[in-house]
């Protein structure tokens, strides 16, 4: 990366939110600062939020249960809302969901500002919903998240293990916005992390603007159902 | 819990208080009382059965895929499952099924999703989501697309692999078995008798499932 393109940047705390409108012809670089982040996302249309990340249309499009370089989230109307045109770690978590209030309770004990002030526990749940309401979003737009930087393994007869170690620091991926797509992001813990202390890792965000996909980027020609999907994607701003 | 777990019910057809067939393509929605019980019928086998549960007296409170196998640290459905919502209600469990794996992955065909996956002329296809979106639309009750989230396929074998791919493998459904669940709560059902004719989910040949409802007493 062109260190001199980047627009701006900023380092997410540990268990924290964030949300920004990434505009088309640009990408967010999301880098793991300590190793073991994980960050939630789900990301909408900013044009008409009703259009939003699928998760099980982004699976079957590409007959993949991970995420990495080369694959690309697909929104419920066809379309791509971003490509992931780097990544140092491997594996993204699309399947994991996010915590609650209650497991991270019964998981890290009783926690309270008023205690702990900004070290209180954070869930993944209340996150998204606190970020999507400042977006005029709520508990119905909610859906299937991805976890970046975590890694959960399916088992033959389906069982779901979460991979230890799977990011370490330094660890980055970069998400091509090939829409204005507004992205809804916390860096709770993972649901599945074993890890029996409340030790959520920061994550560094930075933004540049990037070119335009090519006949010949790697994403869209991946696999044929990808490039249907970047045609319609480009259609849509005809 | 892992694995299959194959467990007939000993509810008599006969004392239901609802059967209905759904023909292929059709959606169908309904509203269950806590502690009723809801069976699914694959009639003629591989029937892919797009099903999705909300709590009643709130529709925002509704399945999630993510939070149901989470907590089961399973991505399969069957006997013993919870299906829960992201808020923690548990909406339904499954008490009975014989075919013993039923997918939360694969979601819904659409229109739109045909034309990713086969081809741009595939969209004037029927597909589940123009169903779901029918049904909630002729329920009327203020349900829109924001309420179509990711739901189960009932009957579908979906297994993702060590390496990280999905794979929709050959269905390990057959004709006349079925899956039936508890009402724990309140609970509307939305379900899309899968139209898809471009993949092996239905076998090529989309075919009428049937539902049934008893009292909890009969149980």
């Amino acid at each position: 990366m062109n260190e001199s393109s980047v627009l701006w940047e900023e380092t997410i705390h540990g268990g924290a939110t964030w949300s920004h409108v990434l505009k088309r012809g640009t990408a967010l670089r999301l880098a793991d600062l300590q190793g073991g982040a994980n960050a939630g996302a789900i990301f909408y249309n900013f044009e008409c939020s009703a259009e939003r990340y699928n998760m099980p249309d982004t699976l079957k499009a590409q007959h993949i249960g991970r995420l990495t370089k080369g694959f690309v989230l697909y929104s419920d109307m066809g379309r791509i809302l971003c490509s992931i045109i780097e990544d140092t770690v491997g594996w993204h978590d699309p399947i994991g969901g996010t915590s609650s209030a209650k497991l991270v309770g019964a998981k890290y004990g009783p926690s309270s500002y008023q205690e702990q002030r900004n070290d209180c526990h954070k869930n993944g749940h209340d996150s998204f919903l606190i970020e999507l309401g400042k977006w005029g979003l709520g508990p119905r737009d909610l859906v299937a998240n991805v976890n970046f930087f975590s890694r959960v393994d399916v088992s033959p007869d389906g069982d779901m293990d979460f991979a230890l170690q799977n990011s370490k620091a330094g660890d980055h991926l970069e998400l091509r916005a090939e829409m204005n797509v507004l992205a809804i992001l916390n860096t709770c813990q993972h649901p599945l992390d074993p890890n029996p202390r409340y030790e959520p890792k920061p994550v560094h965000v930075s933004i540049r603007r990037v070119a335009a996909p090519g006949l010949d980027d790697p994403c869209r020609i991946s696999r044929p159902e990808n490039g249907r999907g970047f045609t319609l994607t480009e259609r849509y701003f005809l | 819990m892992s694995g299959i777990n194959l467990v007939e019910s000993n509810l008599d057809p006969a004392k239901a208080i609802y059967s209905q067939v759904i023909p292929a393509g059709e959606p169908w929605i309904h509203e269950l009382n806590t502690g009723q019980y809801f069976r699914i019928v694959d009639l003629q086998g591989n029937q892919a059965v797009d099903t999705l549960f909300y709590n009643a007296h709130d529709y925002s409170d509704r399945y999630s895929a993510q939070d149901t196998i989470q907590q089961q640290r399973n991505i399969y459905l069957t006997t013993g499952t919870k299906l829960v919502s992201a808020n923690g209600t548990v909406l339904l469990t499954i008490v009975a099924d014989t075919c013993g794996r039923h997918d939360t992955l694969g979601g819904a065909c659409a229109t739109e999703s045909n034309m990713v996956r086969y081809a741009f002329e595939k969209r004037h296809m029927h597909a589940c989501r123009n169903s779901f979106l029918k049904a909630v639309i002729e329920w009327d009750h203020g349900m829109t697309k924001r309420d179509i989230t990711s739901n189960i396929n009932f009957f579908m074998n979906v297994p993702v692999t060590p390496e990280g791919k999905l794979t929709f493998a050959d269905g390990i459904s057959d004709p006349g078995k079925y899956v039936e669940m508890r009402a724990e709560t309140d609970v509307l059902v939305l379900i899309s008798n899968c139209p898809q004719l471009n993949n092996p989910c239905n076998a090529y040949n989309p075919t009428p499932v049937q539902v049934l409802i008893w009292e909890g007493a009969e149980a």
